[in-house]
């Protein structure tokens, strides 16, 4: 069994492996994010991030999603290293994976929301008629079946998180990173998106990855992973 | 991403911001139009001074000063009456073939009128030689010149002009203050008055013995022979030669074909045509760092928008085509209706200018070429930076 493996022998969905990433300002000031950080995620896992702002959740989460890569360590997707992989790839690996739920929903204010939900597979081959058909069937499944058309200026704060995670969830990617997805949204709203990401998360064996100040929220997750000043405090799962 | 989905993203964005991209693509209009435009003038006024030359039929000699350098600039010249004798007596075959002339611009006066008009001082042979038609009165004759007689035949205009609802046969006239009578008026030659040649409606035709002591000169500006045929165009030009190497220096002077006469005037006017080519030009590259400019604009206020797609799967390849494809739309979307008013232009000006105009194929391609490689050109800039900003940057940027 080698290090990538998994208990079952299929390999780890994803692993970091002394994870060090440096932000270098200007000529000789750098700024230390993460300092060696070390974990896996399995397929179907749920695991929480937290930590104090500044601790290096946010670096962490685009190196595990591939927007970034690791000044020294290794991220590995499905046994690859990252850092051996070109941009061309890394943007694949991102399109059929990975979900990405963001604080601030990014959404396109100009798209519907069927149109920003369809925005993943326009960079994937498929002809426009399945593409529409599986961007309505996901917002169907976030409850949004009957906003389809509205602009998201048109929408509720929750309402549009929802029309991104159904963005995030119309690739069926085996894994879904969420920075801080509530922080923008009042408790009850943000209560129900978290349900939303863990009912996804239960039934589609899709891996989920959230960031979260909220403790509550933290102690739903199978597994939590605390961050202080860019490493893993104790008491962290690995 | 397919090249249809791009499209439609690339005309979204441009209809998001209506206003700048119409203001952005007027730049490349302009240029484009006024490339269609001034080529066609040029064009036109090409096609119509050769077509001037051709009309003197194909079988004309010029005998001209100078060893036919144009670029030399006017040489002095050493032609004399006796050397279009000399010719005549040479060339093979009868009938009036050798003509010679001397040009000078003079005012002309009668009772109240003024003008300054081209005075031709001509042997008797020219009209007949150039094919100039007599309207009324009577032509120049063999006595006139040898006589020195102060007679006049004028262009139809210059008649009208000078003479206004009146007969000008008899009358006379002053030519550079000297009394001349007037005998004869030609027929009109029409076509004439484009800023591009000499209205030859507008000439006056003297003897060439009196023009020269008008003009004080024992000289001729140029002679004319008529080849018996086209075929024979050679023959009669290397004889033409040996007559005057008796008299002259070989770089004295030089025997001319009119084909030799519009190659070079056609290879000047292409030189004039690409200069305002050029010129025109230019305003298409000032539309073209116009598209440059507004796309960085867009790059920049659409930052996290890149950021997002690259987070969604988009590839470098996948922004910068988007964005250049825009900038080409721009572009190419301003060339197609610049290429549409420049030749409604162009048909205006032909219709109601006394300036002709002639659209040619070549310069539709060019405009459309170029105003598509203006925007690959111009739109490369951007649409790189675009693709190679960093996602996670980008996402961050509020
Ligand atoms: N692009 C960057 N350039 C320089 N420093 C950065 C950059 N991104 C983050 N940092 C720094 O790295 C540390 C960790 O940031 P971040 O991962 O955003 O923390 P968190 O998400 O836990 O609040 C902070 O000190 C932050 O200032
Ligand atoms: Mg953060």
């Amino acid at each position: 069994m080698s290090v990538d493996d998994g208990p079952d022998g299929t390999p780890v969905l994803l692993e970091a492996i002394d994870v060090v990433r440096t932000y270098r300002l200007g000529r000789d000031v750098e700024v230390p994010a993460l300092r060696g950080v070390s974990f896996r995620v399995d397929h179907g896992d749920y695991v929480a991030i937290v930590g104090s702002s500044g601790s290096g959740k946010s670096t962490l989460l685009n190196l595990l999603g591939v927007l970034d890569r690791p000044t020294s360590g290794q991220v590995r997707y499905d046994g690859r290293d990252v850092r051996e992989l070109p941009d061309a790839e890394l943007a694949r690996l991102r399109n059929q994976r990975i979900g990405f739920v963001f604080q601030s929903f990014h959404l396109l204010p100009r798209l519907t929301a069927l149109d920003n939900v369809i925005l993943p597979l326009v960079y994937r081959p498929g002809s426009k008629r399945e593409r529409r058909q599986r961007a309505e069937a996901a917002l169907a499944s976030v409850g949004l079946a009957d906003r389809m058309a509205h602009r998201p200026g048109e929408l509720s704060g929750g309402q549009q998180q929802r029309v991104a995670i159904a963005r995030a969830l119309v690739t069926e990617p085996a894994l879904v990173l969420a920075d801080e997805p509530t922080g923008n949204l009042d408790t009850t709203t943000g209560e129900d998106i978290m349900s939303l990401l863990e009912s996804i998360q239960a039934e589609q064996d899709t891996a989920l990855v959230v960031i979260t100040h909220e403790p509550d929220i933290a102690h739903r997750a199978a597994r939590t992973i605390e961050l202080r000043d860019g490493v893993m405090a104790d008491g962290s799962s690995p | 991403m397919s090249a249809r989905e791009a499209f439609r993203v690339a005309m979204q964005a441009l209809l998001a911001n209506r206003l700048r991209s119409a203001l952005t693509t007027l730049g490349v209009l302009i240029g484009v139009m006024s490339v269609v435009l001034l080529v066609a003038i040029g064009q036109g006024a090409r096609s119509e001074i050769t077509g001037a030359i051709e009309g003197l039929g194909s079988n004309l000699l010029f005998v001209l000063p100078g060893d036919g350098d144009f670029g030399g600039g006017p040489r002095r010249s050493s032609f004399v009456l006796d050397d279009v004798e000399r010719i005549d007596r040479e060339l093979l075959g009868g009938g009036t073939r050798v003509a010679g002339y001397t040009i000078g611009s003079e005012a002309l006066q009668a009772d109240g009128e003024r003008l300054t008009a081209t005075v031709l001082a001509v042997t008797a042979s020219y009209p007949a030689v150039l094919s100039r038609e007599l309207a009324r009165g009577q032509g120049l004759t063999e006595s006139d010149v040898v006589t020195s007689r102060r007679v006049a035949v004028l262009g139809a205009t210059t008649a009208e002009t000078l003479f206004p609802g009146q007969d000008p046969i008899g009358r006379t006239m002053a030519i550079g203050g000297v009394r001349y009578r007037v005998i004869g008026v030609l027929a009109r030659v029409g076509g004439g008055g484009s800023p591009f040649g000499p209205d030859q409606d507008r000439n006056v035709l003297v003897p060439i013995t009196a023009g020269q002591r008008l003009f004080g000169t024992d000289r001729l500006d140029a002679i004319f022979v008529r080849a018996a045929a086209t075929q024979t165009v050679d023959e009669d030009r290397a004889v033409v030669r040996r007559a005057l190497e008796q008299r002259l220096d070989t770089e004295e002077f030089s025997v001319i074909s009119q084909d030799e006469i519009i190659g070079v005037v056609g290879d000047i006017l292409q030189i004039l045509t690409l200069v305002l080519a050029a010129i025109a030009g230019i305003s298409l590259l000032v539309g073209g760092v116009g598209v440059s400019n507004i796309m960085l604009v867009s790059v920049s206020e659409r930052t996290r928008e890149i950021g997002l797609r690259k987070a969604l799967g988009a590839r470098t390849r996948d922004i910068t085509g988007q964005f250049l494809l825009e900038a080409i739309v721009l572009t190419g979307l301003g060339g197609a209706i610049g290429l549409v008013l420049g030749i409604a232009g162009a048909e205006l000006v032909a219709a109601f200018a006394p300036v002709p105009a002639e659209v040619t194929g070549w310069s539709i391609a060019l405009a459309l070429g170029v105003s598509v490689a203006v925007g690959l050109v111009f739109g490369v800039l951007p649409a790189r930076r675009a693709g190679q900003l960093d996602p996670v940057a980008a996402l961050r940027r509020d």
